[in-house]
């Protein structure tokens, strides 16, 4: 029951049209809180780019050797939490290993990345829609990389606003999510080139 | 400052909401809120699971150890998801299709973790249960605050079921993602307005 989408097209409607962020509303949390400030955006961007990729795939082949077989597809979620959650450990040991400088720039936001609801999304839309291995990592990949696409405008939007004259109640949060919507009208817009469902 | 029952229940529902203050948990449940019925699921999903990770993890805290506290909690949450993902689908199978993955993304959900470290991990287990359900209510009715209005704005019913005149031009945008972010902003500003002139 693999959907018959061209890893291609799936991988440019991941990061604009189907954008993780903007259409299905994953990975919020971080994406407002961090998105303050360019640099630490640009850092946990490509962290999760890095780890939705590993994620996607190891969580395919969790699911289809060892879940399936067994008949426990209905622990998915604490399985899938736990690749997830070793994964960002295992990343992080490696990272410190090999270049301190990228571990110490990436140093809080690995952690963050186990709870950021965007990884686990992303592998239970991969379950429910029945993708295959190669879909999978596509659409992993993809995400990341609208995620981190959306974080830099956002974040590049945000410096503007700081000095503009905003009402006091609709300040911080309540401009930034009005910004937020904006972004995602103009993302749905490119949804006439490919869609995913 | 003792923490009291009520005054808990005043502070997760409208000084300290976990959406107005803190924004958390809006992820996974602003994809739902075009529709009532799917709302009020989802929110009492998450009331249940934040009321017993909550309490769960108080009855445990003495016996976690600090270094694996977030492991611990995780699973104890997603436990948790687990038993209301069983349940719909069981009970509710139509609505837990239309969820989707949405069900088990009430795990990462961030307001049950926050108050596992800000409340459980220091108070008595009843109270925490209280703090839990509680949160989750001040979660419940902001999200469904903006469910009524998508869904009447954008489909012309409520429940599902037509409470618009036929010639109501359904406004198309209220369905789709924007729309969720435009309508908590203005429900933020509204609260946050209100806040203001209650400090004043």
């Amino acid at each position: 029951m693999t959907p018959d989408i061209s890893p291609l097209a799936l991988f440019v409607a991941s990061i604009f049209t189907s954008n993780i962020l903007l259409a299905n509303f994953l990975g919020m949390c971080s994406f407002i809180s961090i998105s303050k400030d360019l640099s630490s955006s640009n850092g946990l961007g490509l962290a999760v780019t890095v780890v939705l990729t590993i994620t996607s795939a190891i969580n395919w082949l969790v699911l289809h050797y060892v879940l399936i077989p067994l008949d426990l597809v209905y622990l998915r979620f604490i399985v899938f939490i736990i690749v997830i959650a070793a994964v960002v450990q295992i990343l992080e040991m490696i990272i410190d290993r090999i270049s301190p400088s990228l571990y110490m720039a990436l140093g809080i936001f690995l952690p963050l990345i186990t709870v950021n609801c965007a990884i686990l999304g992303v592998a239970l839309f991969i379950e429910i829609r029945g993708y295959s291995l190669l879909q999978s990592v596509v659409y992993g990949l993809g995400s990341g990389l609208g995620w981190w696409l959306a974080i830099m405008l956002l974040a590049a939007i945000r410096k503007k606003i700081e000095r503009a004259p905003v009402p006091a109640g609709l300040k911080g949060p309540g401009i930034t999510l009005i910004t937020i919507g904006f972004m995602a009208m103009a993302f749905i817009g490119f949804s006439g080139m490919v869609a995913v469902q | 400052m003792a923490a009291t029952p009520r005054r808990i229940l005043a502070e997760n529902t409208w000084t300290n909401n976990p959406i107005f203050i803190q924004i958390l948990g809006i992820c996974s449940t602003l994809a739902v809120t075009n529709n009532l019925t799917n709302t009020l699921i989802m929110t009492l999903g998450v009331t249940f699971v934040t009321g017993f990770s909550s309490l769960t993890v108080s009855l445990l805290k003495t016996l976690i150890p600090h270094r694996v506290r977030m492991i611990t909690q995780t699973l104890i949450i997603s436990f948790y998801v687990i038993i209301v993902d069983i349940l719909l689908k069981a009970y509710l199978p139509e609505i837990h299709k239309s969820l989707g993955p949405y069900v088990g993304l009430i795990i990462t959900n961030c307001i049950i973790m926050g108050r596992a470290e800000a409340f459980a991990q220091s108070n008595p287990p009843l109270l925490s249960l209280w703090d839990g359900l509680t949160s989750g209510l001040g979660y419940m009715w902001v999200l469904m605050l903006i469910a009524l209005i998508r869904e009447l704005l954008g489909f012309g019913t409520l429940f599902n079921i037509r409470v618009l005149p036929e010639g109501f031009e359904p406004w198309t945008i209220m369905v789709m993602a924007p729309s969720a972010f435009f309508i908590l902003a203005m429900v933020l500003w509204a609260a946050k307005t209100l806040m203001n002139k209650e400090a004043a």
